[in-house]
């Protein structure tokens, strides 16, 4: 993964638009983060696998970054993005490490299904 | 207390790297020992969150990198019987419940243990951990003739609620080996083993005791943490 420089991610993003891709999109705090902080409010939220088409992405502010995607009907984005890679799958994987180097949030967009 | 001889251990855990830190002295020791040993993972960690400081993994590389850890970390234990189960991390849970009693049950009718070492439902923090343990448990309940189970609990509540561990088992002669297994979950362990070193080089007990010792729970069936399933 690399440090996101949001033209060359635009690009990428851009390649993607107006086709059915495969989503994964997911945020989290850890499952131990209530365990080591009592009374921490442990929220996070995951899809894998849902079929999306959107007409716009757009990659916009400082790093953490935010990702947004505007489909027909709706919306996804993300918030916290700080890395990201085109894998040698062609799959664009984006991510927000935090400043400990773990995972906050992904945001992984496919042409082909990514494993279950 | 010594480990005793058994006919077969069955250790059912949903990550790879959970058997490191409690177990991996205790089944270093039985395998050494000559009593055959299991282990069932049921998932590859996939949504481990320490993908490295820069990032060395993506989420959809991290699968194979734990999973060649969780084999260095058999290797290191000596363990030949290692199952991988298939489930996805963080979605155990979430699994019909009876599709998980029946996994446990096919694994214990096929290796007929006379000891099966898991989570203790309740005590166990991580969701994956308890419905593991759920699972664990109720597949043994309906057992007419039930293995010895054994449950590694770690909640903040542990002490107040079931005391001390009944099982406290001396490791220290395999050592270097629960060591090398928890150095095979490098990365997700990375961090603590230096947390580790740091601390044992300070003299700290309670580090040190980590390495020497084991502890588990007899599982209290006359307090079974539900009626029936």
């Amino acid at each position: 993964m690399e440090l996101v420089e949001v033209k060359k991610l635009q690009v990428q993003l851009d390649a993607f638009a107006g086709k059915d891709v495969f989503l994964h999109l997911e945020t989290t705090n850890g499952s131990y983060a209530s365990h080591f902080n009592e009374g921490f409010f442990n929220a996070g939220a995951f899809i894998r696998n849902v079929v999306i088409n959107y007409e716009l992405g757009k990659v916009v502010g400082d790093s953490p970054h935010r990702v947004g995607l505007k489909l027909p009907h709706g919306w996804v984005y993300a918030q916290g993005i700080t890395h990201y890679e085109l894998d040698d799958q062609g799959r664009l994987l984006l991510a927000g490490h935090d400043g400990t180097g773990k995972l906050a949030v992904a945001l992984e967009i496919s042409e082909t299904p990514f494993s279950y | 207390m010594t480990i005793q001889q058994e006919r077969h251990v069955l250790v059912i855990f949903p990550h790879p790297d959970d058997e490191a830190f409690g177990v991996s002295g205790t089944i270093t020791t039985y395998i050494q020992q000559g009593t055959p040993v299991t282990y069932a993972c049921l998932t590859l960690g996939e949504m481990g969150r320490n993908l490295g400081n820069p990032p060395f993994a993506t989420r959809e590389s991290l699968p194979a990198v734990r999973k060649k850890e969780l084999l260095a970390s058999a290797e290191a234990m000596g363990l030949t019987d290692l199952r991988m189960m298939g489930l996805r991390d963080k979605t155990i849970e979430f699994e019909d419940d009876e599709k998980m009693v029946r996994m446990m049950t096919d694994l214990i009718e096929e290796l007929n243990p006379s000891k099966i070492i898991t989570f203790y439902p309740g005590f166990a923090v991580h969701p994956d951990h308890e419905a593991t343990a759920r699972a664990v448990v109720r597949a043994v309940r309906r057992m007419k003739d039930r293995p010895t189970l054994h449950g590694v609990a770690f909640a903040n509540d542990t002490l107040e609620k079931l005391g001390n561990p009944d099982v406290v088992y001396n490791i220290s002669d395999v050592r270097t080996q629960k060591m090398n297994s928890m150095k095979a979950h490098i990365s997700q362990t990375a961090w603590m083993l230096e947390e580790m070193e740091h601390k044992l080089q300070q003299g700290d007990t309670e580090t040190e005791n980590w390495l020497m010792q084991e502890r588990f729970y007899n599982y209290r069936w006359n307090e079974d943490f539900e009626k029936s399933f």
